[in-house]
């Protein structure tokens, strides 16, 4: 066993133990936080990187796995495992979460700076990036569970970081408690999972519950609905991905997040908890394709994938048409974020692990860059987030604007030189050979010309034709109150971020275009280093006719995207803020709808609040008379036993007891007579009673 | 009247006057001779029953007269012990400020 196999769980530890320095340090100590939540990071993605390094070159020879297990907890006669797992797929995991963190931690020194709760929001992005860690290497679903909850938590605490705004503090509670319901789902999958296999590691020396003897273990049994335990337990597991990664219909937490500082976002959005949930569905992946039909390209197809595949499919087609119509710049993003992870999803459902993780990396480092350029952008327009409000931004953040426009073509899926070109026409791809039905592959190229539309409609808002803030400022004077000692000492104009800003945006950019190349048709390196399968360097890959075709048409339809917004929003550009939007003006319906995100969010209102908030209401009624009813009549009986007790010490033991006393005490005092102490009145008596009992003896006798 | 009725009534007066004395007395000592003329009674009777009785040859009540002036002259000591401490302790011999048997 490798070293880095023993020692994974360092990986996790570090952030965690730095999260614990900075919460114990009563000092505001701002560069040691961030020093110890960078450290950390670093030092994790060294080791992570020695992880990589021994998953490498296995090629040909089945994937490389490493577990490490020891027995935790015991109950019962059983013994719970805890332990981790080294496998590409926590490896690849491991090197993204930690470096993106690490990028996103050093962003956070600029954007937080002006913060006064600095060392808390280093605290807490360091106990998140812990929880991811610890998500990834997890080789035991409680291990994964309790990590799971820590990012949870954590979430819950970033997103509510400005918990005195009340729109954070609702949105931070929205997210706990929407993830909340796909946990429920993963707990009970996860308890039927033990139930049935009786062991929650993932790999076990062929005893784990991904292993070939439980999964044939799970498929003979059968549940309602005929459907197979395995499939059961899986689609449960996927509720608690859908909850995590906010698919429909629990993607409701994942826009509303946004309230929190842009660097949780990033992180959020884009590197770790999002992820978790389609790393969770990788993860079990074994369990979800379990008895699978392979299909005529290899690919596998059971109940849950097509369930996981048509979410994704429904969640891709659907954020990002609600991306068109937003005007937040992060919200924009965040439904963008929703959109990809449907993509994710799809990719996981149609193409199997390698698909889907390999669009979770790219799609990891350029929304990342998205979120750090926003953040820049939203740190040098003062913390103004509304688009209409920005443009020309080009002129006054040229750095950000190069980072940006690298980030959003290739999150559009600008052909050939950018990732996400590669990694989505990949999820296309397996969608078109998906053996089920065309309709997901149909909906993955509308989603796909819809992202190019509302990145080019962003960009073009953001970053071109003329700076419309000074506008408002003008109107109502000074603006960005809670930066005033920052905004005095520059002008009202935009400017651009500090290096320790711009380098992680410039690293990230890097990223974006290059690690499309380990994944491309001609070189799949990412899908043979994920299965361990031979590959080669084959060009004639590309030009095969299906391949090829593909490929165009997916460029076709982002260059339509990409035309088609800078038709409408870039060539001519609104003139002030408060223009009605091009398409609002065509379509004022549809825009109205998309705006307001098909009133998802009113539609829970109407139904599951409300019946929550009838059932609490209902509790609190029953609380009170129902169950308050019984208890004060428990109590009045009681109350009246006691005063029946009370009436009966005082009235017939007091008294029966002080009659006695007082009759004791008088016929004492009356006897007390007697005994005058005169012994010659005794001797009266005596003789007396002498001459009367012997007149009775003589009367007797005679009688 | 024979001889035993004679006796019996001289015993009955005798224990009567001592029984007065011993109750109407004041003084101690006085109480004290009137018990002793009751027991001295009590002796006469024994006597009387035993002489005139069914065997006058077995000297039974002369046993027990014996007896009890024995009896008497220890009691009639201890009496007078006692009346000799009473008087120390009170500085009286008038019984009827000797009360402190009273309950």
């Amino acid at each position: 066993m490798i070293w880095i196999v023993k020692n994974l769980w360092l990986i996790p530890v570090l952030p965690l133990l730095a999260a614990g320095i900075i919460a114990v340090n009563k000092q505001p100590a701002r560069k040691l936080a961030a020093a110890l939540a960078i450290g950390a990071m670093a030092i994790g993605f060294l080791l992570s990187l020695c992880a990589f390094s021994a998953t490498l070159g296995h090629h040909g020879e089945g994937s490389f796995r490493e577990v490490f297990s020891f027995p935790w907890i015991q109950f019962g006669g059983q013994w719970m495992d805890i332990g981790w797992v080294l496998d590409p797929l926590t490896a690849i995991m491991l090197v993204m979460v930690t470096f993106v963190g690490m990028l996103i931690f050093i962003f956070s020194v600029g954007y937080m700076a002006h913060d006064q709760n600095f060392m808390r929001f280093f605290c807490f992005l360091a106990l998140f990036a812990s929880g991811m860690l610890g998500v990834v290497i997890a080789n035991n679903l409680f291990l994964f569970f309790v990590s799971w909850e820590i990012v949870g938590l954590t979430s819950y605490l970033l997103i509510g970081f400005w918990y005195h705004k009340p729109s954070a503090a609702a949105a931070a509670k929205k997210a706990f408690i929407t993830t909340r319901i796909g946990d429920l789902g993963l707990l009970l999958g996860m308890v039927w999972l033990y139930a049935q296999t009786g062991t929650l590691n993932f790999y076990d020396n062929g005893k784990g519950c991904l292993e070939a003897t439980a999964l044939s273990q799970m498929l003979t049994h059968v549940t309602i609905g005929g459907l197979g335990v395995s499939t059961a337990i899986g689609l449960l597991i996927f509720l608690g991905a859908v909850g995590k990664s906010g698919q429909v219909p629990l993607h409701v937490w994942l826009p509303d997040a946004m309230e929190g500082p842009t660097p949780v976002s990033a992180l959020i959005h884009a590197a770790t908890m999002v992820a978790a949930g389609v790393f969770l569905v990788a993860r079990v992946y074994p369990l979800m394709s379990a008895g699978a039909i392979i299909g005529e390209h290899g690919v596998p197809v059971t109940t849950a994938l097509t369930v996981v595949t048509w979410i994704g499919a429904i969640t891709a087609i659907f954020a990002a048409t609600i991306a068109v119509a937003q005007n937040d710049i992060k919200r924009i993003l965040a439904y963008s974020t929703v959109s990809q992870l449907g993509y994710m999803m799809m990719g996981l459902g149609v193409g199997g692990v390698a698909v889907g993780m390999f669009h979770l990396i790219t799609h990891a480092f350029f929304k990342a860059l998205l979120f750090l350029g926003s953040g820049s952008v939203i740190h040098g327009c003062h913390e103004e987030q509304d688009v209409r409000k920005m443009g020309g931004l080009k002129k006054y953040m040229p750095i950000t604007f190069m980072v940006y426009a690298i980030g959003m073509l290739a999150l559009a899926g600008f052909p050939l030189f950018f990732s996400g070109f590669w990694s989505k026409d990949e999820i296309l791809h397996s969608a078109h050979n998906w053996p089920v039905s065309h309709i997901p592959f149909l909906l993955g190229c509308t989603g796909a010309l819809f992202t190019a539309f509302y990145m080019t409609r962003q960009v073009a808002l953001v970053f071109f034709g003329s700076y419309r803030g000074h506008e408002e400022e003008s109107a109502h004077g000074h603006s960005a109150p809670s930066h005033s000692h920052s905004s005095e000492s520059h002008s009202h104009d935009p400017h651009e971020s500090p290096a320790v800003m711009t380098v992680p945006l410039m690293i990230l950019a890097g990223f974006a275009i290059l690690l499309g190349l380990i994944g491309t048709p001609a070189w799949p390196w990412f899908d043979g280093y994920l299965t361990g399968e031979e590959f080669k360097f084959d060009f004639s890959k590309l030009t095969e006719p299906g391949t090829l075709g593909l490929m165009l048409a997916s460029a076709a339809i982002v260059f339509t995207g990409l035309g088609l917004g800078w038709f409408l929003y870039g060539k001519r550009q609104r003139k002030t803020a408060d223009e009605k939007d091009v398409l609002e003006v065509a379509q004022p319906f549809v825009f109205k709808v998309l705006q307001n995100k098909y009133y998802v969010d009113e539609f829970y209102e109407m139904t599951v609040i409300r019946f929550n908030a009838f059932a609490a209401w209902f509790c609190d009624f029953a609380d009170k008379w129902i169950f308050g009813g019984a208890v004060l009549l428990v109590s009045y009986v009681t109350l009246g036993l006691a005063w029946l007790y009370k009436f009966m010490d005082e009235y017939l033991v007091n008294l029966g007891f002080d009659t006695g006393c007082e009759s004791l005490r008088q016929s004492g005092g009356g006897l007390s007579k007697l005994h005058a102490g005169r012994v010659q009145t005794y001797l009266r008596i005596l003789g007396v009673a002498l001459v009367v009992l012997i007149l009775f003896l003589i009367w007797g006798r005679k009688a | 009247m024979t001889p035993l009725q004679g006796c019996l009534l001289v015993s009955a007066l005798l224990f009567a006057i001592g029984f007065a004395g011993a109750v109407t007395r004041r003084h101690a000592i006085l109480a004290l001779v009137g018990i002793e003329l009751m027991l001295n009674a009590a002796n006469l009777n024994f006597i009387a029953f035993w002489r005139y009785g069914a065997h006058p040859e077995a000297l039974t009540g002369v046993m027990f007269v014996i007896f009890s002036i024995a009896i008497a002259a220890a009691e009639a000591a201890v009496g007078l012990a006692l009346i000799i401490a009473i008087y120390r302790h009170y500085k009286t011999s008038n019984l009827d400020e000797v009360k402190d048997l009273k309950g």
